[in-house]
């Protein structure tokens, strides 16, 4: 795999930010989630969480426990030193959406704007495998790379107050879920069953940085199963193959 | 336990925070004065791990259900214990039916609460920090009963102990930072007026952020959605600075200017609206 050139920078007093070349890329966002999975095998003591966005991973890190320039030096020889084997192996998820009007408040006005039919709009929703560029702006919020240009729509002029939980919206060339209730700016088009983010649990959300999704349309009774079942922890991920 | 009467303008409980989980798009949380919090703690002979009250501007009013020793520092705001005024920096002795409530706020914004043994509120993701929707609520709210953990006696020594924060803690005006790591991506003539400008707090400042009043110019430098933490100085499109705090998001696309310490968000935190300050660089260490 290819060795890109890192730039190392102090940020604030118990933070390390490590910058690759600024590009929206697959192949740097694969490096950056190879060296990120290399780097939690080897439990580098005083690493409290590596967070990688993008085209930047930020290390956090215990200032009691190791100094920044120490730190720096075991992340460059670990950079320096991995051999060509890929240690991370994102997955593909299937995360199912119901287009239905009750959920895609902003559909119609969307698909009148681009004079499309609804059939058309989820079909390319649905034909994309989204790429997770890493976790933000609200916890368990992915940004997803991938949507097709067909779909691109400027924000909303007025924002939303209340966006609800699991909404699947577009905004400019984004697609993506709000984890939970939220004022926001995007186009409501459906509803996900699935919760994005589960702050009781451990791993509060399945997917990481790497990962990749796939919508799947499904009927307003197939989401009701999906929430009983979710609610009744009998709910199972579905792997893409 | 220790009942709520009244919440106060906006009081929560808070420890060091969620330490771990920006990974998950989960902010921190945690005390923005950290250096009062982890003083009132001391006073009362807990660990600086133990959550405590951070209360904001305007008091709670609170029954003690039982005995505890109790300590306030932070931002002075007229406490009183059953009507009669009470010390901030020293430790004090409640008993079961005792009142807690505060007055004026006079100094600071931030005053914080410490109960010995600290506050027994149910750990989510490893801290007790409030921080809705990772918790049920924001704040306290009327009638919260807070549980308080198995108490540690204070030591005899601690009796009569008091602390204080730094003569000048909350009348410094310059805040210490340091670059940013999108400063470079400007001339370096074009932020020379981040050093010897006068900043204000504006109206716009909570637990996310804190925005300043003054611009310093307009641009049209965005990046890619990169991490931020707590301390970073935004620099928007429209020359607005904004400080990010404990509470604020994990990514951003805005360009990072400055980074404030931990020491400089505990000062600001302790700003009111209008209370104009001056940002001092120190220096960052090359790691390239």
């Amino acid at each position: 795999m290819a060795r890109f050139k890192i730039i190392f920078k102090e940020y604030g007093e118990s933070a390390i930010l490590l910058e690759w070349p600024k590009k929206i890329d697959e192949s740097i966002l694969a490096d950056i989630c190879n060296y990120s999975e290399i780097l939690n095998a080897k439990n580098i003591k005083g690493i409290t969480d590596i967070n990688v966005v993008y085209a930047s991973m930020l290390v956090n890190f215990n200032n009691q426990i190791i100094k920044a320039s120490e730190l720096v030096d075991v992340l460059k020889a670990v950079y320096q030193n991995k051999d060509s084997i890929t240690f991370f192996k994102g997955k593909t998820i299937q995360i199912p959406v119901c287009y239905n009007d009750e959920f895609g408040q902003d559909l119609n006005t969307f698909l009148q704007q681009k004079n499309m039919r609804k059939s058309e709009f989820i079909a390319l929703h649905c034909k994309t495998t989204y790429t997770v560029y890493g976790i933000g702006f609200l916890p368990g919020f992915l940004y997803l790379g991938g949507l097709h240009k067909k779909l691109f729509i400027p924000r909303k002029t007025t924002p939303n107050l209340k966006v609800l939980k699991g909404s699947v919206a577009i905004g400019g060339e984004q697609t993506g879920i709000y984890p939970q209730n939220s004022p926001g700016g995007w186009h409501i088009v459906g509803s996900t069953p699935l919760n994005l983010f589960n702050a009781n649990s451990k791993l509060p959300t399945f997917l990481k940085a790497g990962d990749k999704v796939r919508f799947k349309s499904i009927s307003k009774a197939e989401y009701d199963l999906i929430r009983i079942q979710i609610t009744s922890n009998n709910y199972q991920f579905k792997e893409v193959v | 336990m220790i009942k709520v009467i009244s919440p106060g303008f906006y009081t929560s409980v808070q420890d060091m925070g969620r330490i771990g989980f920006r990974n998950q798009g989960v902010p921190t949380s945690g005390c923005l004065d950290s250096v009062s919090a982890n003083l009132a703690n001391l006073l009362v002979n807990n660990t600086n791990e133990c959550a405590l009250l951070e209360i904001t501007m305007f008091g709670p009013k609170l029954k003690f259900l039982q005995s505890y020793a109790i300590a306030i520092v932070g931002a002075y705001m007229e406490p009183k214990l059953n009507e009669k005024v009470i010390a901030n920096n020293c430790l004090i002795q409640v008993n079961a039916n005792d009142v807690l409530s505060f007055g004026k706020l006079k100094k600071g914004v931030r005053a914080y609460l410490a109960i010995g043994g600290g506050i027994d509120s149910s750990k989510i993701l490893s801290s007790r920090s409030q921080f809705y929707p990772i918790t049920t609520n924001a704040k306290i709210e009327k009638n919260d009963c807070l549980t308080v953990q198995v108490k540690r006696n204070p030591t005899n020594q601690l009796m009569n102990a008091s602390v204080a924060n730094k003569v000048d803690f909350y009348d410094k005006n310059k805040i210490q930072v340091s670059k940013g790591p999108d400063f470079e991506i400007f001339e370096k003539e074009d932020l020379a007026q981040l050093f010897n400008k006068k900043f204000s707090v504006s109206n716009n400042n909570d637990r996310m952020g804190y925005q300043l009043n003054e611009l310093l110019f307009r641009h049209s430098k965005s990046l890619i959605t990169s991490p931020v933490i707590p301390g970073t100085v935004q620099f928007l499109p429209n020359g607005k600075l904004v400080v990010l705090m404990k509470d604020g998001q994990t990514t951003g696309g805005y360009p990072r200017i400055l980074q404030l310490t931990e020491l400089s968000i505990a000062i600001l935190a302790q700003k009111k609206v209008g209370d104009e300050f001056y940002f001092e660089l120190t220096p960052t260490i090359n790691l390239t």
